[in-house]
């Protein structure tokens, strides 16, 4: 290959030799000489002759055979193939060379700027990608948040316990408790003990055990059943009987006792003394409770109420008596702090109170047989509890039920006694009970003066319970605060989306005055004209100030009576009255007009109809007239005169007109100033029409109109939030309409344009400066959405920089002031 | 003889179950309701008295800061998790559903100048005037372990904010320039500056997390790129800007809080104007953030109040004070759009609702429905003056009051000066300014 390639070269040189002049052919000749010998395979290169003196003598053997020659850079590159990929190069040198000299570079600030300028480009048309999502948002009817909805995962109890470590001394303790005794942390809950026991049992006990623990349940359950049933009964006799029943038990068991056990029996008597004192201090049995006094009203007139008013009575007096006590028999000591007690009482001071009887008329050596049964029960249920106690050490929760419900069968099985007592006690509390409702019912409702007058000692002053009735009643409520807070001006009062005050709201009386408080300014607003509107007329002035009272005119209000109606306005009626001002020197104009008019009357006209507008603004009377009461009536016949003449009913006559000085001007005087303080004076600034307006109004969306779906989705929040959720700022996943769609969404959008969203919205937010400056059609639905527009009134927005106009009132009449 | 007997379909009137509600039959034709358009307006006005009168919006205070509060962090992860810093150096952990700090940590010497939580939840940064970058763990330290940073970052100036990347552990500072960290490293991964001045606070983009935003004092604001590391443009204000907050929903829009009592919400595409100024506050406005839903915001302001502007209005629905709280430095919405947190120069932090009339816990069907209700009903009728001027009133401390209607009485005579001035002068001599250009000095590429 070597030696190929200097013959190739050998070739390229002889061919390219042709066009050269003959100097160079005669040097190339050699060199093709020199290159076929080289090619006869002697590799070493002949050293170059030296032939002529010469000052460029190079040590490498360079020679320059022509002297004067200048080396030109396309030489060089001459002898290698034109083909070869070094043409492309020459080309490129060769433009090179065509080129001025290379500019300074940038200074340091400007270089940066515009690495800046080319990032701030890229970057914002990267976050231009959200545009659409971020527009759909802004319209969308309802959003939800969180945007992706992910389900809350439960870690297992194994992972997070077996990440947990003990680490406080409390900590270890505990654990080292747990582990002793293996508590599972995880399913089975058994303890290996336990799950041990579980496999001692065989199946029959188990079986056995099974079908106690199910008697037992059914028992317990029918038990509690009657008990429930017996604690409802409301019959006296019943209990009249029970409690009879009762107290002969007792008597039968003290007896019972007092052979067997005397000893227990003097116990049980000091007890029952006992309870007996305490009796005694309590306020039972006296006539106080809801029944005596009720009794007492009765008293007058009925014997038997009487007679158990009596009785009862002598049950108080019975239990109030001192149970004089013979000294050797009781304890000594208690007698004399008795006596201590009873020693400076007067004998005589009052027969009623038997607290201030010094001596017992009567010895109650019987314990109060009612008294009875309530101690009873108390060692009965300590002999329960020392029998319980003995067994609970080994019985489980279930054999304590058995055990529990043996016992009160056995009591059950043994007597009523059990059960009565259990009444005793309740029957007594329930007193307890009343006695202190009692006590307590004289404050709480004022007792109507026969009762008092009846229950001679009531506590109850009459004065006092009138003052219970009396609450007190706040006066009036103060009159309405005027405010003196100065009105914002009318744009600024419509940017503003609060108001704000130096009082607070806080009831719905507040809100009511509030509420109040608008007539009276909606009003001075209307009499005086404001400042602001002013200032706008002299804007508008500027060019030429003539219809500056047209501005006045043009104010039109939304009413909710012409909501109401829903009937056209008289304003769009066709016959315009054209009433012509006088001015002077307009006698050929005058003439002109004349001549256009000739046909028809137009001031007969406008006459006319200022009369019927008269007419129908007149008062009716209201015709309450009915046909054929107190009277014959059928086809043909009609109501006599006596009876029109008293249910024809005449309004009081209205206010004269306004106009009625004022021959060529109708002024009309359907507005209500009470109404309008109530209505809608602008047009909102969503709607463009007042049409839209009304017909947003007029749709209801409550239930009562609606279906229940419908009214579902009318009601449909704009946003929901789910409670407890975190919402994660929006990221590419959570677009909806996910891979295709999101992709191609979010970058459909190559460089954003500004949305009219902004505009539209920026312009209703500085009315005063953006008013008109720059008028670009509103492209689209805004962010909200237009009420109106579900009735099919999509119109295209006007191209209004502020606020949108009704052009419903564009031509008003030209003398109909509104 | 045939008895034609009435009979219906059970299953018309018959329930499901004893559960269900009675089917009522209705008959909808409008000619037997009528007055549909007045009952309902009787309805809406009733509904909006009830919401003033059910405006109760202080939920409880948090307090224990023995200094004032300077700056809160959201936990990414936990609802009831808030992080306070307070000018003292202290740091504290807050539960709000127990409304207990439950846990505090001496962090800095001096101010905590800013504060923000990793995006995991795991740990969370502060910085202090001690020229400190810290990382601290969220859960406290384990038993007989030292209350300790996981990394402390000795700087050589002081940072004033901070800020987590989204979604990377990558964080921001700011103070002489911005820069830009890795979590691993002690020296920043890049410094951004343009211009010499100290910057305030940075914010990265939520959505397209490598955009940053930052507001130095000299009056701009300055957006940057992380990836290409540069800035990207600058926009001068006529007054500082003390914070500004990305709108979580909308990647290209951002609301700036201004010392000269605005709000300015950007499209960040288009610096030219703000796309809305929100005015109310009636002294400089310190803190904002952005409602999860990205419709509404929340600015604290020096003048002792907090407002809700919705992102579209340039006027606030809502204002919150009350006589003890004093100038709020901070201000954050929660991540469930339910409350907001305001903390304050006199050391508490407070707890509101975000919507004030709204009942809390859980609503039955009906309960909800009614309250669906009544809400578009008052939509519906929020353009009847009476109805307006009753959802609009709010009371307002004296202080507030005055300075409001002052600065009302200011404008307008700026407004007649300026009208004046155009009517007696050349048509087109005094050209109309809008009030969105109005603030905005210049935009430097």
């Amino acid at each position: 290959m070597a030696e190929q390639d200097p013959a190739a070269a050998a070739a390229a040189a002889a061919s390219g030799s042709d066009s050269e002049d003959g100097e160079d052919g005669e040097r190339r000749h050699r060199q093709l000489l020199e290159a076929i010998s080289a090619l006869s395979g002697r590799k070493r290169r002949k050293l170059a002759e030296r032939s002529e003196a010469s000052g460029q003598v190079s040590e490498f053997n360079v020679t320059c055979k022509g002297a004067g020659e200048k080396l030109v850079l396309s030489e060089l590159l001459q002898p290698i193939h034109p083909k070869s990929s070094l043409g492309s190069v020459r080309k490129e040198l060769a433009r090179v060379k065509r080129k001025a000299a290379v500019e300074l570079p940038l200074s340091k600030e400007e270089a940066k700027r515009v690495v800046r300028e080319a990032a701030y480009a890229t970057s914002s048309k990267e976050v231009g990608k959200w545009q659409q999502v971020v527009l759909q948002n802004r319209r969308a009817e309802q959003l939800v948040f969180p945007l992706r909805q992910d389900i809350a995962t439960v870690t297992p109890l194994e992972r997070v316990t077996s990440a947990w470590k003990a680490r406080t001394p409390l900590e270890q303790e505990i654990f080292g408790l747990l582990h002793k005794t293996q508590q599972p942390v995880t399913d089975p809950l058994l303890t290996p003990e336990e799950v041990a026991s579980l496999q001692a049992m065989s199946l029959e006990e188990a079986l056995r055990r099974r079908k106690e623990l199910q008697k037992a349940r059914a028992l317990q359950s029918y038990y509690e059943a009657k008990a429930r049933r017996t604690k409802q009964i409301k019959s006296k006799k019943y209990h009249r009987v029970l409690k009879k029943s009762r107290r002969r038990q007792a008597l039968k068991e003290f007896e019972q006792l007092h052979k067997s056990d005397p000893e227990a029996a003097l116990a049980r008597l000091e007890e029952l003394e006992q309870l007996r004192m305490q009796e005694r201090m309590s306020l039972k049995h006296q006539n106080k409770g809801k029944w005596a006094r009720s009794r007492a009203i009765m008293a007058k007139y009925d014997l038997e109420a009487r007679k158990a008013m009596q009785e009862q009575l002598a049950r108080n007096k019975e239990l109030m008596q001192k149970v004089r006590v013979d000294p050797p028999e009781e304890e000594p000591c208690e007698v004399p702090e008795e006596d201590t007690t009873a020693l400076p009482l007067p004998t005589a001071a009052s027969g009623a109170n038997p607290w201030m009887l010094g001596k017992p008329s009567a010895l109650a050596l019987e314990p109060e047989a009612q008294e009875g049964p309530k101690d009873d029960t108390v060692p009965g249920a300590v002999e329960n509890k020392d029998e319980m106690e003995e067994e609970e050490e080994e019985l489980s929760e279930e054999e304590a039920l058995l055990q529990d419900f043996k016992q009160k069968r056995r009591e059950r099985a043994g007597s009523p006694k059990g059960h009565s007592e259990e009444h005793g006690q309740k029957q007594q509390l329930v007193g307890a009970d009343e006695t202190e409702d009692s006590a307590e019912q004289p404050r709480d409702s004022p007792v109507p003066p026969a009762c008092a007058e009846e229950m001679g000692n009531s506590p109850v002053p009459p004065d006092c319970s009138e003052e219970m009735g009396n609450s007190p009643v706040p006066p009036g409520c103060a009159e309405e605060m005027v405010s003196s807070v100065l009105e914002p001006p009318p744009q600024a009062q419509e940017q503003l989306l609060l108001s704000e005050r130096l009082h607070r709201m806080q009831t719905m009386e507040d809100v009511e005055r509030l509420a109040k408080e608008e007539p009276v300014e909606e009003q001075e607003k209307l009499v005086a004209p404001r400042p602001r509107k002013q200032a706008q007329q002299q804007k508008e002035g500027r060019a030429g100030d003539k219809h500056t009272k047209k501005t006045t005119a043009k104010r039109k209000i939304i009413s909710l009576e012409a909501v109401l109606d829903g009937k056209p306005h008289e304003m769009d009626c066709s016959s315009l009255p054209v009433v012509l001002e006088e001015e002077e020197g307009g006698i050929e104009q005058r003439g002109m007009i004349t001549e256009a008019f000739a046909g028809d009357d137009v001031v007969a006209d406008f006459r006319r109809e200022k009369r019927k507008v008269e007419e129908a603004a007149k008062p009716q009377p209201v015709n309450l007239v009915l046909p054929g009461w107190g009277e014959w009536g059928g086809t043909g016949l009609k109501p006599s005169a006596r009876k029109i003449k008293r249910f024809l009913i005449k309004p009081p006559p209205a206010p004269p007109r306004k106009d009625r000085y004022l021959p060529h001007v109708i002024i009309s005087e359907k507005r209500n100033i009470h109404a309008a303080a109530h209505q809608v004076s602008e047009l909102p600034f969503p709607f463009e029409r007042h049409q839209q307006f009304e017909q947003s109004m007029r749709t209801p969306v409550g239930s009562t109109w609606n279906t229940q779906r419908a009214f579902q989705k009318l009601t449909a929040p704009r946003v929901i939030t789910r409670t407890g959720h975190i919402i994660q700022p929006i990221s590419a996943e959570d677009i909806p309409d996910t891979a295709p769609g999101s992709g191609a969404r979010l970058g459909a959008e190559d460089m954003p344009q500004r949305t009219a969203v902004h505009r539209g919205k920026g312009g209703k937010a500085q009315p005063r400066g953006g008013k008109g400056g720059k008028a670009v059609p509103r492209g689209g639905k805004e962010g909200k959405a237009v009420p109106g527009g579900k009735g099919g009134k999509a119109q295209p927005r006007g191209g209004k920089g502020g606020k949108a106009v009704p052009k419903g009132k564009a031509q008003p009449r030209p003398h109909r002031v509104q | 003889m045939r008895v034609k007997v009435l009979s219906r379909n059970p299953d018309d009137y018959v329930r499901d179950t004893k559960l269900d509600l009675q089917r009522v039959p209705r008959n909808y034709d409008p000619a037997l309701h009528p007055f549909e358009v007045a009952r309902e307006y009787t309805r809406a006005l009733n509904a909006t008295k009830l919401e003033r009168v059910f405006a109760k919006p202080f939920l409880s205070s948090l307090d224990g800061h023995r200094d004032g509060v300077n700056c809160m962090a959201k936990h990414p992860k936990s609802l009831s998790t808030v992080l306070s810093g307070a000018c003292d150096g202290e740091v504290k952990i807050w539960n709000l559903t127990k409304r207990q700090c439950i846990r505090t940590i001496q962090a800095h010497e001096g101010f905590v100048r800013g504060m923000c939580a990793r995006f995991c939840g795991t740990s969370f940064f502060t910085v202090g005037d001690d020229k400190t970058v810290k990382q601290w763990k969220m859960e406290g330290p384990e038993y007989g372990e030292e209350e300790e940073p996981i990394h402390t970052i000795l700087g050589k100036t002081v940072y004033t904010g901070i800020d987590h990347h989204w979604k990377e552990p990558v964080f921001a500072t700011c103070g002489h320039q911005v820069d830009i960290w890795d979590e691993q490293r002690t020296s920043p991964k890049c410094s951004l500056t343009w211009g010499f001045d100290s910057i305030s606070s940075v914010k990265f983009n939520p959505i397209e997390t490598y955009l940053l935003g930052s507001c130095a004092s000299d009056r701009n604001i300055v957006l940057y790129d992380m990836r290409k590391s540069t800035p990207l443009k600058k926009v001068i204000l006529n007054m500082r800007t003390n914070t500004l907050c990305w709108n979580p929903m909308e990647a290209f829009v951002f609301t700036a809080a201004n010392e000269d009592y605005n709000l300015y919400t950007f499209d960040m595409r288009f610096l030219e104007s703000p796309v809305m100024v929100h005015m109310d506050h009636v002294s400089a406005v310190l803190d904002v953030d952005y409602s999860p839903t990205g419709k509404e915001f929340v600015s604290a302001s020096f003048d002792k109040s907090i407002r809700i502007f919705p992102v579209d209005k340039g006027h606030s629905r809502e204002v919150y004070h009350t006589k003890r709280m004093q100038h709020i430095i901070t201000v954050k919405w929660t991540s469930d759009n339910k409350y907001i947190l305001c903390g304050s120069d006199e050391m508490n932090i407070r707890l509101w609702k975000a919507n004030a009339s709204e009942k809390l816990g859980v609503l039955a069907p009906r309960e909800k429905a009614a309250m669906n209700y009544n809400q578009k009903l008052k939509e519906k009728f929020q353009f009847h003056p009476q109805i307006r001027r009753i959802a609009q009133h709010r009371h307002l401390p004296k202080s507030i009051y005055c300075q409001i209607k002052e600065q009302r009485i200011m404008r307008e005579a700026r407004r007649r000066k300026e009208l004046n001035r155009r009517k007696h002068s050349k048509p087109g001599s005094v050209p109309l300014v809008p009030e969105r250009k109005k603030h905005i000095v210049a935009v430097v590429k």
